[in-house]
Protein backbone atom coordinates (compact mmCIF):
# COMPACT_ATOMS: atom_id res chain seq x y z
CA UNK A 1 0.00 0.00 0.00
CA UNK A 2 1.32 3.38 -1.03
CA UNK A 3 1.84 5.90 1.74
CA UNK A 4 1.50 9.55 0.75
CA UNK A 5 2.23 12.45 3.06
CA UNK A 6 0.64 15.86 2.53
CA UNK A 7 3.10 18.24 4.15
CA UNK A 8 1.43 20.41 6.79
CA UNK A 9 3.28 23.61 7.52
CA UNK A 10 0.26 25.52 8.71
CA UNK A 11 -0.62 27.10 5.37
CA UNK A 12 -3.66 26.41 3.26
CA UNK A 13 -6.48 24.01 2.89
CA UNK A 14 -4.77 20.66 3.40
CA UNK A 15 -7.95 18.78 4.07
CA UNK A 16 -9.08 19.32 0.47
CA UNK A 17 -5.85 17.92 -0.93
CA UNK A 18 -6.02 14.88 1.36
CA UNK A 19 -9.73 14.29 0.61
CA UNK A 20 -9.16 14.48 -3.12
CA UNK A 21 -6.28 11.97 -2.94
CA UNK A 22 -8.37 9.63 -0.79
CA UNK A 23 -11.10 9.91 -3.39
CA UNK A 24 -8.85 8.83 -6.29
CA UNK A 25 -6.68 6.36 -4.36
CA UNK A 26 -8.97 4.65 -1.83
CA UNK A 27 -6.38 2.04 -0.88
CA UNK A 28 -3.56 4.51 -0.23
CA UNK A 29 -2.65 5.67 3.24
CA UNK A 30 -2.99 9.46 3.16
CA UNK A 31 -1.39 11.37 6.01
CA UNK A 32 -1.40 15.09 6.66
CA UNK A 33 1.78 15.57 8.63
CA UNK A 34 4.21 18.13 9.95
CA UNK A 35 6.72 15.52 11.13
CA UNK A 36 9.99 15.45 9.20
CA UNK A 37 10.43 11.74 9.97
CA UNK A 38 7.07 10.94 8.44
CA UNK A 39 7.87 12.91 5.28
CA UNK A 40 11.16 11.05 4.94
CA UNK A 41 9.43 7.68 5.41
CA UNK A 42 6.65 8.36 2.88
CA UNK A 43 6.45 6.74 -0.57
CA UNK A 44 5.13 9.97 -2.08
CA UNK A 45 5.07 13.56 -0.93
CA UNK A 46 2.66 16.37 -1.74
CA UNK A 47 3.53 19.94 -0.83
CA UNK A 48 0.47 22.16 -1.12
CA UNK A 49 0.49 25.79 -0.18
CA UNK A 50 -1.65 28.84 -0.12
CA UNK A 51 -1.14 32.33 1.07
CA UNK A 52 1.93 34.46 1.08
CA UNK A 53 5.30 33.04 0.09
CA UNK A 54 7.22 34.68 2.99
CA UNK A 55 4.82 33.14 5.53
CA UNK A 56 5.14 29.75 3.85
CA UNK A 57 8.95 29.85 3.89
CA UNK A 58 9.00 31.02 7.49
CA UNK A 59 6.57 28.32 8.65
CA UNK A 60 8.46 25.63 6.76
CA UNK A 61 11.65 26.59 8.59
CA UNK A 62 9.94 27.12 11.95
CA UNK A 63 8.59 23.58 11.82
CA UNK A 64 11.94 22.14 10.83
CA UNK A 65 10.59 20.82 7.54
CA UNK A 66 12.87 22.56 5.10
CA UNK A 67 15.44 19.78 4.82
CA UNK A 68 12.80 17.04 4.73
CA UNK A 69 11.06 18.75 1.79
CA UNK A 70 14.36 19.22 -0.05
CA UNK A 71 15.21 15.54 0.51
CA UNK A 72 11.76 14.44 -0.66
CA UNK A 73 12.11 16.54 -3.80
CA UNK A 74 15.42 14.80 -4.50
CA UNK A 75 14.23 11.24 -3.91
CA UNK A 76 10.50 10.55 -4.13
CA UNK A 77 7.54 11.14 -6.39
CA UNK A 78 6.91 14.75 -5.41
CA UNK A 79 3.92 16.92 -6.22
CA UNK A 80 4.01 20.66 -5.55
CA UNK A 81 0.79 22.67 -5.66
CA UNK A 82 0.56 26.48 -5.93
CA UNK A 83 3.05 27.86 -3.41
CA UNK A 84 4.38 24.27 -3.33
CA UNK A 85 5.49 24.96 -6.92
CA UNK A 86 6.73 28.48 -6.28
CA UNK A 87 8.92 27.49 -3.35
CA UNK A 88 10.99 25.17 -5.55
CA UNK A 89 12.52 28.23 -7.19
CA UNK A 90 14.78 31.06 -6.09
CA UNK A 91 13.87 34.69 -5.56
CA UNK A 92 10.21 35.48 -4.94
CA UNK A 93 9.01 39.01 -5.54
CA UNK A 94 6.34 38.51 -2.89
CA UNK A 95 8.00 39.59 0.33
CA UNK A 96 11.43 39.57 -1.33
CA UNK A 97 12.33 36.10 -0.03
CA UNK A 98 14.27 33.15 -1.39
CA UNK A 99 12.62 29.82 -2.07
CA UNK A 100 14.27 26.43 -1.66
CA UNK A 101 16.35 26.95 -4.83
CA UNK A 102 15.85 23.39 -6.02
CA UNK A 103 15.29 24.75 -9.53
CA UNK A 104 16.84 27.93 -10.93
CA UNK A 105 14.40 30.70 -11.62
CA UNK A 106 12.32 33.39 -9.98
CA UNK A 107 8.74 34.08 -8.94
CA UNK A 108 7.48 37.48 -10.16
CA UNK A 109 4.04 39.08 -9.84
CA UNK A 110 1.76 39.48 -12.85
CA UNK A 111 2.94 42.75 -14.41
CA UNK A 112 0.29 45.46 -14.08
CA UNK A 113 0.95 46.79 -17.60
CA UNK A 114 0.18 43.45 -19.28
CA UNK A 115 -3.11 42.86 -17.47
CA UNK A 116 -5.41 43.85 -20.31
CA UNK A 117 -8.01 41.58 -21.95
CA UNK A 118 -8.45 41.46 -25.75
CA UNK A 119 -11.58 43.64 -25.37
CA UNK A 120 -9.56 46.28 -23.52
CA UNK A 121 -10.98 45.53 -20.07
CA UNK A 122 -8.75 45.03 -17.08
CA UNK A 123 -7.56 41.54 -16.17
CA UNK A 124 -7.97 41.08 -12.45
CA UNK A 125 -5.23 39.93 -10.09
CA UNK A 126 -5.40 37.42 -8.41
CA UNK A 127 -5.77 35.28 -11.51
CA UNK A 128 -8.79 33.42 -10.17
CA UNK A 129 -10.82 30.77 -11.94
CA UNK A 130 -10.63 28.11 -14.62
CA UNK A 131 -7.96 28.53 -17.25
CA UNK A 132 -6.46 26.28 -19.90
CA UNK A 133 -3.20 24.41 -19.46
CA UNK A 134 -1.28 23.74 -22.63
CA UNK A 135 0.81 20.62 -22.21
CA UNK A 136 4.39 21.36 -23.28
CA UNK A 137 5.33 17.69 -23.32
CA UNK A 138 3.88 14.24 -22.80
CA UNK A 139 4.14 13.24 -19.15
CA UNK A 140 2.62 10.42 -17.08
CA UNK A 141 0.78 13.03 -14.98
CA UNK A 142 -1.02 14.34 -18.07
CA UNK A 143 -2.23 10.85 -18.95
CA UNK A 144 -5.91 10.91 -19.89
CA UNK A 145 -6.12 14.70 -19.60
CA UNK A 146 -6.90 16.61 -22.80
CA UNK A 147 -4.42 19.23 -23.93
CA UNK A 148 -5.70 22.71 -23.02
CA UNK A 149 -7.98 21.25 -20.32
CA UNK A 150 -9.11 23.77 -17.73
CA UNK A 151 -7.89 23.78 -14.14
CA UNK A 152 -8.73 26.05 -11.22
CA UNK A 153 -6.17 28.77 -10.47
CA UNK A 154 -5.90 31.34 -7.74
CA UNK A 155 -2.62 33.24 -7.54
CA UNK A 156 -0.95 36.59 -8.11
CA UNK A 157 2.60 35.34 -8.67
CA UNK A 158 3.93 32.80 -11.16
CA UNK A 159 7.18 30.91 -11.75
CA UNK A 160 9.72 31.83 -14.38
CA UNK A 161 12.08 28.85 -14.72
CA UNK A 162 15.57 29.57 -16.04
CA UNK A 163 15.70 26.18 -17.76
CA UNK A 164 12.91 25.91 -20.36
CA UNK A 165 13.29 22.12 -20.33
CA UNK A 166 11.45 21.88 -17.00
CA UNK A 167 8.29 23.48 -18.41
CA UNK A 168 5.52 20.86 -18.56
CA UNK A 169 2.58 23.18 -19.05
CA UNK A 170 1.79 26.80 -19.80
CA UNK A 171 -1.20 29.08 -19.46
CA UNK A 172 -2.11 32.50 -20.82
CA UNK A 173 -3.32 35.34 -18.64
CA UNK A 174 -2.25 38.69 -20.01
CA UNK A 175 1.09 36.99 -20.57
CA UNK A 176 2.02 33.36 -21.14
CA UNK A 177 3.32 31.81 -17.93
CA UNK A 178 4.53 28.42 -16.73
CA UNK A 179 1.69 26.58 -15.01
CA UNK A 180 3.37 23.18 -14.59
CA UNK A 181 6.95 21.97 -14.31
CA UNK A 182 8.47 18.51 -14.40
CA UNK A 183 11.96 17.29 -13.65
CA UNK A 184 12.79 13.67 -12.85
CA UNK A 185 10.69 12.77 -9.78
CA UNK A 186 9.26 16.29 -9.37
CA UNK A 187 5.98 17.51 -10.83
CA UNK A 188 4.55 20.80 -9.67
CA UNK A 189 1.58 22.88 -10.73
CA UNK A 190 0.38 26.43 -10.21
CA UNK A 191 -3.29 25.41 -10.30
CA UNK A 192 -5.21 23.43 -7.69
CA UNK A 193 -5.87 19.87 -8.90
CA UNK A 194 -7.82 19.19 -5.70
CA UNK A 195 -10.32 21.88 -6.80
CA UNK A 196 -10.28 21.19 -10.53
CA UNK A 197 -13.11 18.63 -10.78
CA UNK A 198 -12.48 15.65 -13.11
CA UNK A 199 -9.26 16.92 -14.72
CA UNK A 200 -7.75 17.60 -11.32
CA UNK A 201 -8.78 14.26 -9.86
CA UNK A 202 -7.28 12.54 -12.89
CA UNK A 203 -3.95 14.32 -12.34
CA UNK A 204 -3.91 13.30 -8.66
CA UNK A 205 -4.74 9.72 -9.63
CA UNK A 206 -1.88 9.79 -12.16
CA UNK A 207 0.46 11.05 -9.45
CA UNK A 208 -0.51 8.19 -7.15
CA UNK A 209 0.35 5.68 -9.91
CA UNK A 210 3.52 7.45 -11.07
CA UNK A 211 6.84 5.63 -10.76
CA UNK A 212 9.51 8.03 -12.00
CA UNK B 1 -8.19 32.16 -21.81
CA UNK B 2 -9.67 32.48 -18.34
CA UNK B 3 -13.30 31.35 -18.26
CA UNK B 4 -16.06 33.46 -16.77
CA UNK B 5 -17.43 31.58 -13.80
CA UNK B 6 -20.98 30.53 -13.01
CA UNK B 7 -21.56 30.13 -9.31
CA UNK B 8 -24.76 28.66 -7.92
CA UNK B 9 -25.48 30.09 -4.49
CA UNK B 10 -27.09 28.15 -1.70
CA UNK B 11 -28.64 30.12 1.14
CA UNK B 12 -28.52 27.76 4.09
CA UNK B 13 -30.78 28.09 7.11
CA UNK B 14 -30.32 25.62 9.98
CA UNK B 15 -29.00 22.97 7.60
CA UNK B 16 -31.43 23.40 4.69
CA UNK B 17 -31.13 25.34 1.45
CA UNK B 18 -33.72 28.11 1.31
CA UNK B 19 -34.50 31.00 -1.03
CA UNK B 20 -36.19 34.27 -0.18
CA UNK B 21 -37.42 37.28 -2.08
CA UNK B 22 -35.71 40.56 -1.20
CA UNK B 23 -34.04 38.71 1.69
CA UNK B 24 -37.38 37.72 3.29
CA UNK B 25 -40.07 35.02 2.79
CA UNK B 26 -37.90 31.90 2.91
CA UNK B 27 -38.84 28.81 0.89
CA UNK B 28 -37.28 25.37 1.33
CA UNK B 29 -35.16 24.31 -1.66
CA UNK B 30 -33.50 21.11 -0.43
CA UNK B 31 -30.49 19.35 1.07
CA UNK B 32 -27.20 21.26 0.69
CA UNK B 33 -24.96 18.26 0.01
CA UNK B 34 -27.32 16.82 -2.59
CA UNK B 35 -27.73 20.16 -4.33
CA UNK B 36 -23.99 20.86 -4.30
CA UNK B 37 -23.30 17.48 -5.91
CA UNK B 38 -25.91 18.12 -8.58
CA UNK B 39 -24.35 21.47 -9.44
CA UNK B 40 -20.88 19.94 -9.58
CA UNK B 41 -22.20 17.32 -12.03
CA UNK B 42 -23.73 20.10 -14.13
CA UNK B 43 -20.35 21.84 -14.39
CA UNK B 44 -20.63 24.60 -11.78
CA UNK B 45 -17.32 26.46 -11.47
CA UNK B 46 -17.67 27.07 -7.75
CA UNK B 47 -20.37 26.85 -5.13
CA UNK B 48 -21.20 29.53 -2.59
CA UNK B 49 -22.96 28.86 0.68
CA UNK B 50 -24.47 31.75 2.56
CA UNK B 51 -25.36 30.74 6.09
CA UNK B 52 -28.40 32.80 7.03
CA UNK B 53 -29.05 30.84 10.23
CA UNK B 54 -30.32 33.32 12.76
CA UNK B 55 -29.85 31.27 15.90
CA UNK B 56 -26.32 31.15 17.24
CA UNK B 57 -27.08 27.65 18.60
CA UNK B 58 -27.24 26.34 15.05
CA UNK B 59 -24.10 28.09 13.87
CA UNK B 60 -21.91 24.99 13.81
CA UNK B 61 -24.26 23.16 11.44
CA UNK B 62 -22.65 24.96 8.53
CA UNK B 63 -19.24 23.50 9.47
CA UNK B 64 -20.63 19.97 9.15
CA UNK B 65 -22.23 20.82 5.83
CA UNK B 66 -18.97 22.22 4.50
CA UNK B 67 -17.11 19.12 5.67
CA UNK B 68 -19.62 16.81 4.00
CA UNK B 69 -19.60 18.76 0.74
CA UNK B 70 -15.81 19.14 0.64
CA UNK B 71 -15.27 15.40 0.84
CA UNK B 72 -17.50 14.78 -2.20
CA UNK B 73 -17.30 17.88 -4.37
CA UNK B 74 -13.91 18.89 -5.77
CA UNK B 75 -14.48 22.45 -6.92
CA UNK B 76 -13.97 25.65 -4.90
CA UNK B 77 -16.37 26.33 -2.06
CA UNK B 78 -17.08 29.76 -0.63
CA UNK B 79 -18.87 30.15 2.67
CA UNK B 80 -20.29 33.33 4.15
CA UNK B 81 -22.66 34.41 6.88
CA UNK B 82 -22.01 34.99 10.53
CA UNK B 83 -18.26 35.47 10.15
CA UNK B 84 -17.16 37.83 12.90
CA UNK B 85 -13.54 37.10 13.66
CA UNK B 86 -10.40 35.63 12.17
CA UNK B 87 -11.07 32.44 14.09
CA UNK B 88 -14.42 31.98 12.29
CA UNK B 89 -12.52 32.26 9.00
CA UNK B 90 -10.02 29.64 10.08
CA UNK B 91 -12.70 27.23 11.26
CA UNK B 92 -14.51 27.44 7.93
CA UNK B 93 -11.29 26.96 5.95
CA UNK B 94 -10.34 24.01 8.15
CA UNK B 95 -13.75 22.47 7.52
CA UNK B 96 -12.99 22.54 3.79
CA UNK B 97 -14.02 25.98 2.54
CA UNK B 98 -11.66 27.61 0.05
CA UNK B 99 -12.89 31.14 0.51
CA UNK B 100 -14.77 32.87 3.27
CA UNK B 101 -17.10 35.76 2.64
CA UNK B 102 -17.83 38.53 5.13
CA UNK B 103 -20.19 41.47 5.03
CA UNK B 104 -21.55 43.04 8.22
CA UNK B 105 -18.43 42.20 10.21
CA UNK B 106 -16.22 43.86 7.58
CA UNK B 107 -18.30 47.03 7.70
CA UNK B 108 -18.29 47.12 11.49
CA UNK B 109 -14.61 46.29 11.70
CA UNK B 110 -12.64 46.82 8.48
CA UNK B 111 -9.50 45.69 10.28
CA UNK B 112 -10.99 42.19 10.24
CA UNK B 113 -10.50 42.09 6.45
CA UNK B 114 -6.86 43.08 6.86
CA UNK B 115 -6.23 40.67 9.73
CA UNK B 116 -7.93 37.73 8.02
CA UNK B 117 -6.16 38.45 4.74
CA UNK B 118 -2.79 38.61 6.46
CA UNK B 119 -3.47 35.36 8.28
CA UNK B 120 -4.92 33.17 5.53
CA UNK B 121 -4.10 35.05 2.33
CA UNK B 122 -6.11 37.43 0.17
CA UNK B 123 -7.23 34.61 -2.11
CA UNK B 124 -9.38 33.22 0.72
CA UNK B 125 -11.10 36.48 1.60
CA UNK B 126 -14.26 37.58 -0.17
CA UNK B 127 -16.05 40.72 0.91
CA UNK B 128 -19.77 40.64 0.19
CA UNK B 129 -21.08 44.09 -0.68
CA UNK B 130 -24.85 44.44 -0.50
CA UNK B 131 -25.72 47.66 -2.32
CA UNK B 132 -28.90 49.61 -2.85
CA UNK B 133 -29.35 52.54 -5.21
CA UNK B 134 -30.03 55.74 -3.29
CA UNK B 135 -29.90 58.20 -6.19
CA UNK B 136 -28.96 57.98 -9.89
CA UNK B 137 -25.38 56.69 -10.13
CA UNK B 138 -25.05 56.27 -6.38
CA UNK B 139 -25.32 53.04 -4.40
CA UNK B 140 -24.93 52.60 -0.67
CA UNK B 141 -23.83 49.60 1.35
CA UNK B 142 -26.35 47.74 3.48
CA UNK B 143 -25.72 45.22 6.23
CA UNK B 144 -27.75 42.84 8.39
CA UNK B 145 -29.27 41.13 5.38
CA UNK B 146 -30.27 44.41 3.77
CA UNK B 147 -31.96 46.01 6.77
CA UNK B 148 -29.36 48.53 7.83
CA UNK B 149 -27.77 51.32 5.80
CA UNK B 150 -24.07 51.42 6.61
CA UNK B 151 -23.73 54.95 5.25
CA UNK B 152 -20.96 53.95 2.83
CA UNK B 153 -20.71 54.56 -0.89
CA UNK B 154 -20.56 51.11 -2.50
CA UNK B 155 -17.78 51.98 -4.96
CA UNK B 156 -15.60 53.64 -2.31
CA UNK B 157 -16.18 50.66 -0.04
CA UNK B 158 -15.19 48.21 -2.80
CA UNK B 159 -11.91 50.11 -3.31
CA UNK B 160 -11.36 50.20 0.44
CA UNK B 161 -11.77 46.44 0.93
CA UNK B 162 -9.44 45.80 -1.98
CA UNK B 163 -6.78 47.92 -0.28
CA UNK B 164 -7.41 46.09 3.00
CA UNK B 165 -6.62 42.75 1.35
CA UNK B 166 -9.86 41.28 0.01
CA UNK B 167 -9.23 38.87 -2.87
CA UNK B 168 -12.66 39.12 -4.41
CA UNK B 169 -15.94 41.06 -4.15
CA UNK B 170 -19.36 39.45 -4.12
CA UNK B 171 -21.60 42.29 -5.22
CA UNK B 172 -25.33 41.96 -4.60
CA UNK B 173 -27.92 44.47 -5.71
CA UNK B 174 -30.46 44.60 -2.90
CA UNK B 175 -32.90 46.28 -5.27
CA UNK B 176 -32.76 43.32 -7.64
CA UNK B 177 -32.29 40.35 -5.32
CA UNK B 178 -35.12 37.86 -5.82
CA UNK B 179 -36.86 40.00 -8.46
CA UNK B 180 -35.73 38.05 -11.57
CA UNK B 181 -35.45 41.23 -13.64
CA UNK B 182 -31.67 40.97 -14.12
CA UNK B 183 -28.53 42.30 -12.45
CA UNK B 184 -28.12 45.99 -11.72
CA UNK B 185 -25.67 46.29 -14.62
CA UNK B 186 -24.71 49.91 -13.93
CA UNK B 187 -23.75 49.02 -10.37
CA UNK B 188 -21.86 45.91 -11.50
CA UNK B 189 -19.94 47.81 -14.17
CA UNK B 190 -19.11 50.67 -11.80
CA UNK B 191 -17.64 48.33 -9.18
CA UNK B 192 -15.92 45.99 -11.66
CA UNK B 193 -14.18 48.95 -13.29
CA UNK B 194 -13.23 50.46 -9.94
CA UNK B 195 -11.24 47.53 -8.53
CA UNK B 196 -8.41 45.28 -9.67
CA UNK B 197 -9.78 42.16 -7.94
CA UNK B 198 -12.47 39.88 -9.39
CA UNK B 199 -16.10 40.87 -8.95
CA UNK B 200 -18.99 38.39 -8.75
CA UNK B 201 -22.32 39.84 -9.83
CA UNK B 202 -25.36 38.78 -7.82
CA UNK B 203 -29.01 39.62 -7.35
CA UNK B 204 -31.85 39.56 -9.85
CA UNK B 205 -31.10 36.73 -12.30
CA UNK B 206 -34.29 35.48 -13.92
CA UNK B 207 -33.02 34.03 -17.20
CA UNK B 208 -29.86 33.05 -19.02
CA UNK B 209 -29.58 36.33 -20.87
CA UNK B 210 -29.23 38.08 -17.52
CA UNK B 211 -26.19 35.94 -16.70
CA UNK B 212 -24.54 36.82 -20.02
CA UNK B 213 -25.35 40.51 -19.61
CA UNK B 214 -23.62 40.50 -16.22
CA UNK B 215 -20.39 39.55 -17.96
CA UNK B 216 -20.65 41.49 -21.21
CA UNK B 217 -22.26 44.70 -19.92
CA UNK B 218 -21.53 44.48 -16.21
CA UNK B 219 -17.95 43.28 -16.82
CA UNK B 220 -18.26 40.84 -13.94
CA UNK B 221 -15.66 38.08 -13.67
CA UNK B 222 -18.25 35.66 -12.36
CA UNK B 223 -22.01 35.51 -12.05
CA UNK B 224 -23.94 34.10 -9.13
CA UNK B 225 -27.50 32.87 -9.12
CA UNK B 226 -29.72 30.78 -6.90
CA UNK B 227 -33.38 30.35 -7.78
CA UNK B 228 -33.04 29.78 -11.55
CA UNK B 229 -30.94 26.72 -10.72
CA UNK B 230 -32.67 25.47 -7.54
CA UNK B 231 -36.11 25.04 -9.02
CA UNK B 232 -34.82 23.30 -12.13
CA UNK B 233 -35.65 26.11 -14.57
CA UNK B 234 -32.16 25.87 -16.03
CA UNK B 235 -29.13 23.71 -15.43
CA UNK B 236 -25.69 25.23 -14.99
CA UNK B 237 -24.70 23.51 -18.23
CA UNK B 238 -27.52 25.18 -20.15
CA UNK B 239 -26.39 28.50 -18.74
CA UNK B 240 -22.85 27.88 -19.95
CA UNK B 241 -23.95 26.72 -23.38
CA UNK B 242 -26.00 29.88 -23.73
CA UNK B 243 -23.12 32.09 -22.60
CA UNK B 244 -20.86 30.43 -25.15
CA UNK B 245 -23.30 31.32 -27.94
CA UNK B 246 -22.93 34.90 -26.75
CA UNK B 247 -19.16 34.65 -27.27
CA UNK B 248 -18.29 34.32 -23.58
CA UNK B 249 -15.43 32.02 -22.60
CA UNK B 250 -16.78 29.28 -20.30
CA UNK B 251 -15.62 25.91 -18.99
CA UNK B 252 -17.73 23.24 -20.68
Amino acid sequence: MSKVVVVDYGMGNLRSVAKAIEHVAPTAEVRVSSAAAEILAADRVVVPGQGAMPDCMRELSARGLRDAVIRAAAEKPFLGICVGLQMLFGHAEEGDVMGLEILPGRVPRFPEAAMVAPDGSRLKVPHMGWNQVHQAEAHPLWDGIADDARFYFVHSYYVEPQDPDVIAGSTHYGIPFTSAIARANIFAVQFHPEKSAQAGLRLLGNFMRWNP
Amino acid sequence: MLAKRIIPCLDVNAGRVVKGVNFVELRDAGDPVEIAKRYDDQGADEITFLDITASSDDRDIILHIVEAVASQVFIPLTVGGGVRQVDDVRRLLNAGADKVSMNTAAVNNPQLVADASARVGAQCIVVAVDAKQTSPGRWEVFTHGGRKNAGLDAIDWARKVESLGAGEILLTSMDRDGTKVGFDLALTRAVADAVGIPVIASGGVGNLQHLADGVTQGRADAVLAASIFHYGEFTVRQAKEYMRTRGIEVRL
